[in-house]
């Protein structure tokens, strides 16, 4: 049976003619592109498409505003800390409690180092309150960094409406569009947004190669200094395989991006109603009204997430967990702790996140193989009974250091 | 993926004794939900014998949770409770072909529900002092709290005492941050400021060192690191010194095991900071093997 690959915001797979594209800047193209001679020169060339490609994709108003890193926690740190080097005087980040950890943890260790972050809290559906965030917009605040999608339940931020105010307000504006580029359309030269993030990886491109897109004109300082690579904004010899490879990638996802936002959106909306109409409860996590259209987040009752991922995997199912187990922490999910759902549930998140790749045969395997596996798992649990939970599961059981 | 052997992974999929069982007289309950791991233990305990007749597990976590409640229920069955009570977390471990560092506290909960339940059959009142912190050293899977009780108890300040001490940092080092932070933060609560490890005493080059002051640091070095050392059931002695070879005896839980060498290299490497000298730490055996060796069983 083929394996079914349903972990696409985790990474995914370098479309084959990316890869087919890419290769040659390995063996004939394998000039640097700073060379006078003629092998580096037609690898600078090549750097410009990729450039252009991406610059189309996201809507930027010039092809000098992608600079070109290693991956998105790269972009994500190089903005950060190049808006605190420019404005000494501003000692505050706001941000966000369910970014991923290349803001969140970025942010604990400049905590230690003596700013002050801001971490906007978010309701049951996971939506922040913007009313909360225009309080705290002063000009102490150096730069707001907002994840544009979130990487476990696909829920979207309002960062366009966000940046504007950050805008009049005074204040840099970032965003981690780690996971909305390539699934979602996006016009930069028509928003506030001074900075953004890309990550090739979860666009069919490879890992190791991401963006920093800076609007012409905002301050910055880089992260690297050295060579004048980049326009001087990021040294080390540039990765030109895999540049050239996202700006394929890039194409190709603005290409496919009707089929993203239809076909995509259909079969992952066949396989939440398929999973939610079979099995009991069982929940969306997230605003399902308000989120990328590949991304579902099911939280089941009851049970611990890893056993459903290792009996998935038994069945060649790939897709992933928001349990403290998964993760090797000793906390579920901090985005499902900070939409309060309860640690019976928390645990027992299952995310499952498709692609242009995944077909209706695939998706319906997969509502069909996942009813027992909750069953399997529930009949082990000590909260679950005959046909459902024990009733009050909280007073049925009271493990000792709860 | 975590890295679960063959028998893990079989216990999971094919779990024993899953279920509740009707007719127990023993029940222990012990984990923590907001960690994703818990377990219900019950046994059915011959009133006339104290043996186990029956054992049954529920449980509310991963993998290797489920695994080694299996395992336990497997193992328990047929023994008399005080012959369950000895058997350890480390027993549950080796009988699945060991577990990941990150889920040794699946088997640590096996062996507190059963102590638990051993405790609910004899009418006791089982308390845990059970606080589990952070994973900070993943090679000898040591957490946060373990480390800060340690440097607690035994006024550590420096990275090299922690290694000492509690092993954790022993190993890769890459979590000498993190053993660093804690430090920081318990030094700060008794007023003090954490530093880099002082640079040793300047030391006199070991030529103008008397060879009595030279074996009382030899000494020395051994009394401090025996402490950390009798906590895991081992000890180190010292035998001769022989110009730059230094003669010692590892006992116990120490002697032949995996931790031997790199314990050695530990003490070798503080001994050589207390010299300013380069000597090498050779182990030879002892006489009389101390009790409790390796394999507890
Ligand atoms: C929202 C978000 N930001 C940042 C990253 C990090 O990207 P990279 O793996 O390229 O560093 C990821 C991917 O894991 C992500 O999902």
């Amino acid at each position: 049976m083929n394996p079914i690959y349903l972990d696409n915001n985790a990474t995914t797979r370098v479309d084959p003619s990316v890869v087919e594209v890419m290769l040659p800047f390995f063996t004939e193209q394998f000039g640097n592109p700073s060379s006078m001679h003629s092998f580096g020169n037609k690898v600078g060339l090549a750097l410009k498409k990729a450039r252009q490609q991406v610059q189309a994709l996201i809507g930027a108003e010039h092809d000098s505003e992608i600079i070109f890193t290693s991956c998105g926690t790269e972009s994500d740190s190089t903005a950060i800390l190049s808006a605190l080097k420019v404005q000494p005087e501003r000692k505050e980040i706001i941000t966000t409690a369910v970014e991923h950890p290349a803001i969140l943890t970025l942010c604990q260790t400049l905590e230690k180092d003596g700013y002050t972050v801001h971490y906007l809290k978010v309701d049951g559906k996971g939506r922040l309150d913007l009313d909360e965030y225009a309080k705290l917009l002063t000009d102490k605040v150096a730069i707001v960094s907002v994840m544009w999608a979130n990487n476990e339940t696909g829920t979207l931020f309002p960062v366009e409406k966000m940046a504007e105010m950050a805008n009049a307000a005074g204040v840099m504006f970032h965003t981690d569009a780690v996971q909305i580029v390539g699934k979602l359309p996006m016009d930069l030269k028509s928003s506030k947004i001074d900075m953004l993030s890309i990550s090739g990886h979860k666009l069919h491109a490879p890992k190791g190669i991401g963006v920093l897109y800076l609007r012409r004109g905002a301050r910055f300082r880089p992260l690297l200094r050295g060579g004048h690579q980049e326009r001087g904004r990021r040294a080390g010899t540039e990765n030109s395989a895999s540049i050239v490879a996202l700006g394929a990638a890039c194409e190709q996802a603005l290409e496919h991006m009707a089929y993203e936002n239809t076909e995509v959106r259909a079969l992952r909306d066949r396989l939440e109603k398929g999973i939610l109409a079979q099995v009991p409860n069982a929940f969306v996590t997230g605003d399902p009204d308000n989120r990328l259209p590949n991304t579902c987040n099911i939280a089941f009752e009851y049970i611990e997430g890893e056993g459903i991922l290792l009996l998935l995997n038994k069945q060649g199912i790939a897709a992933s967990s928001g349990s403290a187990c998964t993760s090797g922490s000793l906390e579920p999910s901090h985005v499902m702790r900070a939409m309060g759902i309860p640690y019976t549930a928390a645990h027992g998140t299952v995310r499952f996140s498709l692609s242009r790749y995944n077909t209706e045969e695939e998706i319906d395997r997969v509502i069909a193989a996942v009813p027992p596996i909750i069953a399997q798992l529930r009949k082990l649990s000590p909260y679950w009974g005959e046909n459902g939970p024990v009733t009050d599961p909280a007073q049925a059981f009271a493990p000792v250091y709860a | 993926m975590w890295e679960y052997s063959e028998k893990v992974q079989e216990h999971f999929f094919n779990p024993r004794n899953a279920g509740a069982l009707g007719d127990a007289n023993a029940t222990g309950e012990v984990g923590s939900i907001s960690c994703g791991d818990a377990l219900r233990l019950m046994l059915k305990v011959d009133p006339e014998t104290e043996r186990i007749l029956d054992a049954s597990f529920q449980t509310f976590g991963c993998g290797s949770a489920i695994a080694s409640s299996s395992a336990l229920t497997e193992m328990i069955k047929g023994m008399t409770l005080d012959e369950a009570l000895k058997v350890s977390n480390q027993d549950i471990a080796d009988y699945l072909d060991g577990l990941p560092p990150e889920k040794m506290h699946c088997s640590v909960m096996g062996r507190e529900a059963l102590e638990a339940a051993i405790a609910n059959y004899r009418g006791e009142v089982w308390a845990d002092d059970h606080e589990e912190g952070a994973l900070i050293c993943k090679c000898f899977a040591i957490d946060a709290v373990m480390i800060e009780d340690t440097v607690r108890a035994n006024n550590l300040s420096t990275v090299q005492d922690v290694i000492n001490y509690t092993k954790a940092g022993g190993g890769c080092a890459a979590c000498h941050e993190g053993i660093e932070e804690i430090l920081t933060k318990v030094l700060a609560e008794r007023g003090e400021s954490f530093k880099v490890t002082p640079p040793p005493s300047p030391v006199a080059a070991s030529g103008k060192m008397s060879t009595l002051e030279r074996v009382k640091r030899i000494q020395q070095v051994i009394e401090d690191v025996r402490p950390a050392l009798q906590r895991d059931r081992g000890d180190i002695e010292l035998v001769d010194i022989d110009g730059k070879t230094i003669y010692v005896s590892m006992k116990g839980a120490c002697s032949g095991c995996q931790m031997e060498a790199l314990t050695l290299q530990g003490v070798q490497q503080k001994m050589m900071e207390a010299l300013g000298e380069f000597v090498k730490l050779v182990p030879v055996r002892a006489t009389t093997p101390a009790p409790g060796l390796c394999n507890p069983k």
